[in-house]
């Protein structure tokens, strides 16, 4: 049981300020703009919305300032900032099929309709160390392609790597069933077993690394289910909003988000053929590696309903939900480090007494024993 | 476009004023100033609500194309205002931008009495958009790969 303490108000308000003195650094160095954390710093302030489950590029810049660059802190920041506001409704679903992409790739096709676009990605770097970038030069322009007709219609047409193979019905569909009731853990606690709307908001809003290390987990044999990556592609939607008091959709402006689609193969059950099943993930901004690991622990969270044996970590939806939220995680991980006088006043009790007990114990043995010893001697002696 | 000659309530009325509002939602401040200075805006606009940043929560949906999913938060600022000759305007922007958003709103006011002249006063947006588009564009163009397999030496 914890007991609250007080006291301490001077201490803790000289480190806080302390922690603005400290956040602000050396004042010889000119201070960081918020702007230029969204800028510069864009997929840590990309990692902040899509875990802080809020769009908002420049309050996840200041939030990173605030936290001196701690992500998780950023996170819980947001977290908390968006229970100050008023909920209007729900959006209708983005149409990433709409997507203004830019970048595109598949692992298995590689002459897909649309074609494939790198865009802006680490991929192919030689993960050398730029020292150009710390003498300030400045990079040339992004080259350019000219758009031709085709060009244009590529970009027009980009239909999704699954909806390729579902012509031959060799990928499962998914159903749009538009009726049923859309699960959200912001209004109701989470609860098991979960839905897969339900899941994939949890890991939406899950840690990165968790999801990563779990995703990883399936590749190296804890659930192996052959993953491909079918598509990752990155770019903007549009978000559209019905208000109440106009009855039709307002376009609210555009988000950058990253969607992945992993596809795996799969045996069959006694009502669905051999097919190929699909994991999905979604991220704000551009967030490929959590996209990616989301889709794979998706797609292993299925397990029960494809009648695959569940028995590793990332089968488990409760372990897995129960664990992936960092801001839960770093607060029940954290808090230890409060004050739990009282709580460890009684266990010092408890162990204090203990000892005592087993001290009484041993000393009523030891002298059980040499008593013992004393009447064998006295028996030795009166043999000889 | 000739908007004016449909009625705000047909669908065709309702699909240019979402037109308009979706430049409004990409526009920055001062591109909103400079088309309510061309429109001759008034000045006394009533608040039918004042600005208010509130949230909304984005839908993706399961395999891009299934049920849909809450896939987190967006914040969201609205506006809803009234011109003196009676027209009733809407914003709803992504972001907390009050100012920005009562700005739009008033467009949305003008848009039902005059939905020609803003059409014309919002066109710079347009180009804007569509030059940052297309720039966008060409650079992600010139990443295009072609992938070739490989024939591998063990036949």
């Amino acid at each position: 049981m914890y007991v609250a303490v007080k006291g301490g108000e001077a201490a803790i308000d000289n480190a806080h300020a302390l922690l603005a003195d400290a956040r602000r650094g050396d004042r010889s160095v000119p201070e960081i703009g918020t702007d230029q954390i969204a800028e510069q710093l864009a997929l840590a302030v990309d990692r902040v919305m899509t875990e802080g489950s809020l769009y908002d590029r420049e309050l996840a810049a200041l939030a990173i300032k605030q936290a001196r660059g701690d992500l998780i802190e950023a996170i819980f920041l947001l977290r908390a900032f968006r229970t100050t506001l008023p909920r209007f409704g729900y959006c209708e679903a983005l149409d990433t099929g709409a997507m203004r992409v830019r970048r595109r790739i598949s692992a298995t096709y590689k002459d897909l309709p649309g074609g494939q676009v790198l865009g802006p990605t680490f991929d192919y770097t030689h993960r050398l160390v730029d020292f150009a970038l710390a003498a300030g030069v400045e990079p040339p322009p992004a080259p350019e392609a000219a758009l031709d007709a085709a060009r244009e219609e590529d970009a027009a047409r980009m239909p999704r790597v699954t909806d390729l193979l579902a012509g031959e019905d060799l990928i499962e569909r998914e159903s749009a069933d538009a009726d049923a009731p859309v699960a959200d853990l912001t209004r109701a606690p989470l609860g098991f077993p979960a839905s897969r709307d339900l899941r994939l908001q949890a890991l939406t809003r899950g840690d990165e690394g968790f999801l990563l290390a779990l995703g990883y987990s399936t590749q190296r044999g804890y659930g192996k289910n052959h993953p491909f990556v079918g598509e990752v592609r990155i770019g903007t939607v549009e978000v559209g909003f019905v208000p109440e008091e106009l009855g039709f959709e307002v376009p609210l402006g555009e988000m950058l988000v990253t969607e992945c689609q992993m596809v795996n193969q799969f045996k069959g059950s006694a009502e669905v053929p051999p097919q190929f099943t699909r994991g999905y993930g979604l991220a704000f901004g551009q967030n490929e590696r959590k996209a990616m690991a989301m889709s794979l622990v998706d797609r292993a969270l299925r397990a029960g309903e494809l009648d695959e044996e569940r028995r590793n970590p990332a089968q488990d939806e409760e372990f897995v939900l129960s664990h992936a939220d960092n801001v839960q995680a770093t607060g029940f991980v954290e808090h230890l480090k409060l004050p739990h006088y009282v709580d460890f006043q009684a266990e010092l009790h408890l162990v204090r007494g203990m000892r005592a007990e087993i001290a009484v114990r041993r000393a009523a043995s030891a002298q059980g024993e040499s008593t013992q010893d004393e009447s064998a001697s006295e028996t030795k002696e009166a043999a000889e | 476009m000739t908007s004016s000659t449909t009625s705000a309530a047909t669908p065709q009325g309702v699909r240019a004023r979402q037109a308009a509002m979706r430049l409004c939602a990409l526009a920055r401040t001062d591109e909103l100033d400079a088309a309510l200075a061309a429109l001759d805006a008034p000045a006394d606009v009533a608040d039918l609500r004042r600005p208010e940043t509130g949230l909304v929560m984005t839908r993706g949906r399961i395999g891009g194309d299934g049920r849909p999913f809450n896939a987190g938060e967006a914040t969201v600022t609205r506006a809803a205002v009234r011109l003196p000759t009676g027209e009733a305007g809407f914003a709803y922007h992504l972001g907390r931008d009050a100012v920005r958003a009562r700005k739009a709103a008033i467009l949305d006011a003008l848009f039902q009495a005059r939905p020609d002249a803003v059409e014309v006063a919002l066109a710079p947006v347009a180009d804007r958009v569509a030059a940052e588009r297309a720039r966008e564009a060409r650079q992600v163009a010139a990443t295009k790969v072609d992938f070739f397999t490989m024939v591998r030496g063990e036949d």
